[in-house]
């Protein structure tokens, strides 16, 4: 099911007296989701997504804009006749029921024609069981099962209605780092099965990097960016979007574009053909290349040789951070008595910010990403996106 | 090394366990020997002899079944009725969020109120004086009926008043647990029972009411236990010889044995406290026995 949200925007009203005034949650998104996709949402807390979850199923009705799955404007139906299925960070699976009882009760509310016999529930139970591997432990009661089956149950329960769009609040932030790449592995396996448009949310950028077709990047209720994740990576469309996605982190320098050259103090890095400006650079750390002659010198604080790769270590004044991190291979030597190493830049891990605004200065030699495979595009069409079939799934490392 | 660290802890322990085993478990001794033997007498410290002999006595007192009697009723009628209204209103004052923290502090009253003032206030109600007949039967009498008298009229009437007290008296603590153990059912089960379109009589029989479990079962031990032991709050409304009222509690007759009108029998109070032990005994392991095998989580 496709799912269009169109100008959507949440303010909340205050809360109390004393906690003064509006808080605009989510701000004129955007967005036509995909049939049939797996859609990171991701940024950090407070930034709207739990809202828009909320908006989608219902359990919020929009100060503005509308909702459609499919054809069908659901911006004024209830939660349960629009067909989603929501999983909660804390899976909210009712304590004094057993999975079966868990996984039934959402069957139990069907009403008129729809109502199902016993069996046929618990027929439909058993086979969501199966989907997330859990149908051993039907009986048992969710304090004797581990977080990740619980997860898996939430889950089953969550599909049981065949939902048209299923939508996952941090479904993984409440496991230990294992379980968590387990489970968001069956996620996406699921998925693929289903066939289900989904909405994954989280503030985990590798998450989100890692299991989705597509990602949303927002900040303060604003979406900041719309894309494949590796497209995202490798071409933040803003300072914000630059900063939250990677790990190690972006190096972020305070720098300026002056006779058509990037400085980082006096250090010319490389061309930069725009009008002269302070800006914000900022290099990801597989962006540095180590070289005697490299224009960007740095202090040396320590190289740590870790299999195929090396990081060094080291400092600048301009760097936003107390140190840099840069990545290359370990095939590389470094000598690591030097008090100093040079750096030459690669441009296509270089990005330049305006100061004010903190969105991106394109030189004009950047290279529009191209996925591997037919990826959707944001702004295509969801026809077309649903035929691409399943994008590349894996972000490729740094 | 363990061996010394349990000596200690038992060291440690010895103020508490002396001071215990001397003004709880020596006098429950002490009770349950007097209650075998045969007209004790405090001042020359004899009896005749040993035996059942008091428990027959104070079975067949009339005065004992009477108070039997008013307890069971008032255990029996109170208990549901206070936890079921608390239940009821708690469940009003979780929906209106805004008014929510007044509402406590207006429940929570009486609670801290002195028993006197609330003592008054039952005067006002339902006392006839001189000059009024009290606020409940103006009321009566403003929709037509005849006055009762509340504090000396029929048992049917007296009754009423010691169980309304009684709820109103144990109400605000309920309300107080309730509301909270309400609150503190997560929010997120009842978002997913909306996605899920259920009712909402269904989501208060299948989730709320589950969850808040744990302490409706407190509440109902305790409430027994407490309504058991009522006493003091029918002194303060019908004076002290409950006796003579028909009022009075099986707490009631220990006291009137062992200091009232009739006073003077330690072997006979002992027995009806033991009595009163036995059944709050048996209906608390009821009731735990009950709450284990009903939903655990
Ligand atoms: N019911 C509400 N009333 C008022 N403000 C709210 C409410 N729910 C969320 N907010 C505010 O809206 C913003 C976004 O919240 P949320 O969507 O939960 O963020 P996220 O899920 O991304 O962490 C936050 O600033 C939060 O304080
Ligand atoms: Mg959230």
């Amino acid at each position: 099911m496709k799912v269009v949200l169109d100008h959507l925007t949440k303010i909340y009203p205050p809360r109390n007296k004393k906690d003064g005034g509006f808080v605009t949650a989510v701000n004129d998104f955007c967005f036509e989701i995909p049939d049939g996709k797996l859609i990171g949402l991701l940024g950090p807390s407070g930034c709207g997504k739990s809202t828009t979850l909320n908006l989608i199923s219902g359990l919020e009705t929009p100060t503005s804009g509308r909702i459609f799955f499919g054809k069908d404007d659901v911006t004024e139906l209830p939660p349960e006749n629009r067909g989603v299925g929501l999983v909660f960070q804390n899976y909210a699976l009712y304590p004094h029921m057993t999975v079966m009882q868990n996984i039934t009760f959402p069957l139990e509310n069907l009403k008129g024609a729809d109502k199902l016999s016993k069996e046929q529930m618990e027929e439909k139970a058993l086979e969501a069981a199966k989907m997330v591997q859990i149908e051993k432990l039907m009986d048992r009661k969710p304090s004797q099962m581990s977080g990740g089956q619980q997860q898996r149950v939430a889950i089953a329960r969550a599909l049981v209605k065949r939902p048209r769009v299923l939508l996952l609040d941090e479904p993984l932030s409440n496991l230990d780092a294992r379980l968590r790449l387990q489970t968001r592995e069956e996620i996406r396996r699921i998925q693929k099965e289903t066939g289900i448009t989904t909405i994954f949310v989280t503030h985990d950028q590798e998450e989100a990097m890692s299991i989705t077709d597509m990602i949303v990047v927002m900040e303060a209720g604003s979406v900041r960016q719309i894309g494949h994740p590796q497209e995202v990576y490798e071409d933040p469309k803003n300072l914000f979007v630059a900063k939250f996605l990677g790990t190690p982190a972006i190096n972020v320098f305070e720098g300026r574009i002056s006779g058509g050259k990037l400085y980082i103090g006096d250090d010319a890095v490389m061309d930069a053909p725009a009008p002269d400006q302070e800006v914000w650079i900022g290099i990801r750390p597989e962006g540095f290349i180590p070289a005697a002659d490299g224009p960007l010198r740095c202090r040396l604080r320590g190289v740590e040789v870790m299999g195929r790769d090396t990081s060094i270590i080291s400092e600048n004044d301009h760097c936003q951070s107390d140190t840099i991190r840069s990545i290359i291979s370990s095939e590389i030597r470094v000598d690591r008595n030097s008090p100093e190493v040079r750096f030459a830049v690669k441009p296509n891990r270089t990005y330049v910010f305006e100061k004010e605004s903190t969105e991106r200065i394109y030189f004009g030699w950047e290279t529009p990403y191209s996925p591997n495979e037919d990826a959707p595009s944001c702004a295509g069409s969801g026809e077309a996106a649903a035929q691409a079939g399943a994008g590349p799934t894996k972000a490729t490392e740094a | 090394m363990l061996e010394k660290n349990n000596r200690k802890a038992w060291l440690y322990l010895l103020p508490a366990m002396l001071f215990l085993g001397a003004f709880m478990v020596y006098p429950l001794v002490d009770v349950f020997v007097y209650s075998f033997e045969e007209g004790y007498n405090f001042a020359s410290q004899s009896f005749f002899g040993t035996g059942l002999y008091n428990y027959r006595y104070v079975l067949r007192d009339p005065y004992f079944m009477q108070a039997v009697k008013n307890t069971f009723i008032l255990v029996i009628i109170t208990v549901p009725l206070s936890t079921g209204i608390a239940l009821l209103i708690s469940l009003g004052l979780n929906s209106i969020k805004k008014l929510k923290e007044l509402y406590q502090t207006v429940f929570f009253l009486p609670y801290v109120t002195n028993t006197l003032a609330v003592g008054l206030v039952f005067m006002i109600l339902f006392k006839k004086t001189a000059y009024s007949d009290g606020l409940i039967n103006l009321l009566i009498n403003f929709f037509g009926g005849s006055s009762v008298d509340f504090i000396d009229g029929p048992y049917w009437a007296k009754m009423f008043v010691m169980c309304f007290y009684t709820i109103w008296v144990v109400m605000p603590f309920k309300i107080l647990i309730l509301t909270s153990a309400l609150a503190s059912v997560n929010e997120d089960y009842y978002k997913a029972a909306k996605v899920d379109g259920t009712a909402p009589f269904r989501i208060f029989t299948k989730i709320t009411l589950p969850m808040i479990s744990p302490m409706i079962f407190y509440l109902v031990i305790t409430g027994f236990i407490g309504a058991f032991k009522a006493y003091s709050d029918v002194v303060a409304i019908f004076g002290t010889d409950l006796n003579a009222a028909g009022m009075n509690t099986i707490v009631g007759y220990v006291y009137d044995m062992l200091y009232g009108n009739s006073g003077g029998y330690p072997s006979f109070a002992s027995a009806a406290a033991l009595i009163l032990f036995a059944i709050v005994l048996t209906i608390t392991c009821i009731n735990l026995l009950v709450s284990a095998n009903s939903d655990n989580f």
